[in-house]
């Protein structure tokens, strides 16, 4: 097992090699599927890994990426927790510093609120705490997302766990992420906030055939541009690439980076990006007023003032509960449209 | 100090189930139900039918209407489970409070909540009871202090106990009621609402719908007990366990609660046995239980038993029940029509209800100012 990023990227260089040795091919999946070969392979390898979570067993997860796991493993590995996700978190930690391997589903980020104690509190301390000693390496998948589901039910909160010194937070939006990254989580020895998003269960993205795992570090370039960059992640990635192609239409050129990993937050890769385009626009799902977007554009303008042609453009959700009305939601939720408008502001 | 023992009044939905025919062929059985058989009125009998009629061709339509595409997101239907709401409610008076989890639809039913706005809620609409603000697992009806479905499992319990306090310090004549569900009683939520209640003896009655699952998860594997009863006797709390089924016994024994809350005893803890005929919400699979399960259960419909009981308890005959039938297929369609018709909230009004008290437009739009963006439409 990795315990240091170097390892891991050392490890990821032998699988990167093993696979391109292995067939040199890729293949598509969906995003479900990439999650479900990252929890197979580290169960497969690994047997102190273990899953628990709500009807994560013979119902198959809420968003069915552990179907079929209790059959395969047993009841012992894979564990249909009541509802009581402080609880359930806790006894996650417990068992991570006593020497297992717990992936916890938590069925959306919402329900991470009763949590929030054990996961701030407890798993991001427990490290520093003891100064050093002991860890509590376990792994947290959560989803975040939305769809008539109500105020309770529709929250962006990856900003929140972001703010916390000690937890990783990483919010893949690509297949080949997510596979990655979890595998990476799961070899690491740091709590994780794993966030996934309800509305890209089904994406389609390449993989790398062989086994292979990213080091939890570091944002992406998507599409190479130059006349201003967007920055986003999860779902908002994929909402800044379709932006991005229909203003490629109208001849204008962006850069489009995903940040994938949320803590640490890699700034650099935005600051050498907005020395060539010397425009930014932030594009974030959850409320904008003291979110992760405001945390992008402070450090940027630290580091790269002098790169900045205009203000820096932020879209973010409107900021109010989410109503369940079908039409009042669709205007709370930033599309396309609010994505091209802001690129325009700052040209 | 073993004041605290829950009592079973009735058998449970899980083996009671010839029980209620048996009871109805011989009226000198004094089993549940049968003492307010004779007591209540032939109009309150035949309007609690008429209730559980229309909570559940309610969720037919609204199931229908889902697939329609007028409703969206989570729905999650009553049916199979209405004695309980409906029992339950015909045992408190205009003074008491009632809150619930998400599956609130047969609630706001029950207390009175006119179908046409519960319709249009569900459709999002401006004239729905929140205004298409909240949606189906947010109904609400203030008249009745109706404070709401809520949709964080066991969130509401310790709402309930605040309710329960504010009611006790104002020397109110009145309970409140709490709905929940059996895998809501393993949540730490749930332990710290019975215990806060119990040292104040405070006028709440918990009452748990017992349906056997949480969602997709049968309650031997995520509840130690199997009667959610037994868990309000660690707080010392006066418990029974009662048939859902019998919408007769589940307001016998929902009357026993109200009166021993209002005598000032303190809460009161309920189980209903019940089982939900339908999937949890409408993307259920149901791939956890098997269908000769369902179907047993099915075999003991709460509103045809009822039915039966009353006509061989000669109550009403069979014409009578069908003109209801008639009826309240006429409300369900003009609620439809209702709902159908009324507009969606208009997006202007985005920011109403975020706060009580006007704030300052600039704090208010904080993020979406005029200048830059506004509201999208
Ligand atoms: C804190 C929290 N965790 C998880 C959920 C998702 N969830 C909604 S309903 C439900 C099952 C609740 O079961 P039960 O309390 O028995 O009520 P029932 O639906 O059977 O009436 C779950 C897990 C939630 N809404 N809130
Ligand atoms: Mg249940």
């Amino acid at each position: 097992m990795a315990s240091t990023l170097a390892e891991l990227e050392e490890m990821q260089r032998e699988a990167a090699k093993g696979a391109s040795r292995a067939s040199g091919g890729m293949r598509e999946v969906t995003y479900r599927d990439a999650l479900r070969e990252a929890i197979t392979e580290e169960m497969d390898k690994n047997p102190n890994v273990l899953l628990l979570g709500e009807d994560i067993g013979a119902y198959g997860g809420s968003y069915v990426v552990t179907r079929g796991f209790q059959e395969k493993y047993g009841r012992k590995r894979v564990i249909d927790t009541p509802i009581a996700e402080l609880g359930i978190v806790g006894v996650a930690v417990g068992a991570a510093m006593a020497g297992l391997k717990p992936i916890v589903e938590l069925m959306t980020i919402n329900f991470s609120l009763l949590a929030i104690d054990q996961i701030v509190n407890h798993a991001a301390k427990i490290h520093y705490m003891f100064g050093g000693q002991f860890t509590a390496p376990l792994v947290i998948r959560t989803a975040s997302g939305w769809g008539q589901l109500g105020a309770t039910h529709s929250q962006t909160f990856e900003g929140w766990y972001a703010h916390v010194p000690g937890l990783r937070v990483v919010m893949p939006s690509t297949p080949r992420d997510a596979k990655g990254f979890l595998k990476a989580a799961v070899q690491g020895n740091d709590p994780v906030m794993f966030i996934e998003h309800s509305l890209i269960y089904r994406n389609r993205g390449l993989i790398p055939d062989g086994e292979y795992i990213l080091p939890l570090e570091g944002a992406e370039v998507r599409k190479e541009g130059s006349d201003v960059t967007i920055v986003s992640w999860s779902r908002g990635a994929i909402l800044a690439m379709g932006a991005a192609d229909e203003l490629e239409r109208e001849g204008i050129s962006s850069e489009v980076i995903d940040m994938r990993v949320l803590r640490p937050l890699d700034i650099d890769t935005v600051a050498k990006s907005v020395a060539k385009t010397n425009r930014l626009v932030i594009v974030e799902e959850s409320w904008r007023t003291m979110g992760l977007g405001a945390e992008i554009a402070a450090a940027v303008q630290e580091v790269a003032f002098d790169d900045l042609d205009a203000p820096i453009g932020r879209v973010g959700s409107i900021e109010v509960p989410m109503p369940y009305a079908r039409n009042l939601e669709r205007i709370i939720i930033p599309g396309k449209d609010e994505v091209i408008q802001a690129v325009k502001a700052t040209l | 100090m073993s004041r605290a023992k829950a009592t079973t009044t009735n058998g449970a939905a899980a083996n009671g189930a010839s029980r209620r025919r048996g009871r109805s062929a011989s009226k000198t059985d004094n089993g549940p139900g049968v003492d307010a058989l004779h007591a209540l009125e032939k109009s309150e009998l035949l309007s609690l039918y008429r209730q559980m009629y229309l909570i559940r061709r309610f969720e037919e339509r609204s199931a229908e209407q889902y697939a329609y595409g007028k409703i969206g997101g989570f729905l999650h239907l009553y049916i199979g489970e209405e004695a309980v709401a409906v029992g339950a409610i015909k045992a408190l008076s205009p003074a008491d409070h009632l809150v619930t989890h998400y599956r609130d639809h047969g609630y706001a039913l029950a207390i009175g909540a006119d179908p046409g706005p519960v319709m249009a809620e569900l459709f999002g609409k401006e004239t729905g009871t929140t205004k298409g603000r909240g949606g189906s697992m947010h109904l609400t009806h203030v008249e009745r202090h109706f404070w709401g479905g809520y949709a964080i499992v066991a969130g509401h319990l310790p709402i309930a106990t605040g309710i329960g306090l504010a009611l006790q310090y104002q020397e109110q004549d009145a309970v409140c009621m709490c709905i929940f569900g059996d895998g809501a009683t393993n949540a730490g939520a749930f332990h710290e609402a019975l215990n806060m209640a119990a040292i104040w003896k405070l006028p709440v009655i918990f009452l748990c719908e017992n349906n056997l699952y949480a969602m997709g998860t049968a309650h031997q594997y995520i509840s130690a007990v199997p009667s959610m009863a037994t868990k309000a006797l660690a707080y010392d709390m006066k418990a029974e366990t009662v048939d859902g089924q019998d919408v007769l016994a589940m307001y016998e024994a929902a009357r026993r609660a109200v009166e021993w809350c209002k005598a000032g005893n303190g809460p009161y803890f309920l189980e209903a046995m019940t089982y939900r005929f339908r999937g949890h919400s409408m993307a259920d699979p149901e791939t956890y239980r098997d269908k000769d399960e369902v179907e047993q259960y099915r075999s003991r419909d709460p509103i045809t038993a009822y039915q039966e009981q009353l006509i061989e308890a000669g109550v009403a005959d069979k014409a009578v029940f069908e003109q209801i039938d008639r009826e309240v297929e006429e409300q369900l369609e003009a609620a439809i029509f209702f709902a159908d018709a009324s507009p969606f909230p208009d997006p202007s009004t985005i920011y109403d209800y975020v706060y009580a008290e006007p704030i300052w437009e600039t704090i208010a739009r904080n993020g979406a100012s005029e200048d830059s963006e506004g509201p999208r439409g």
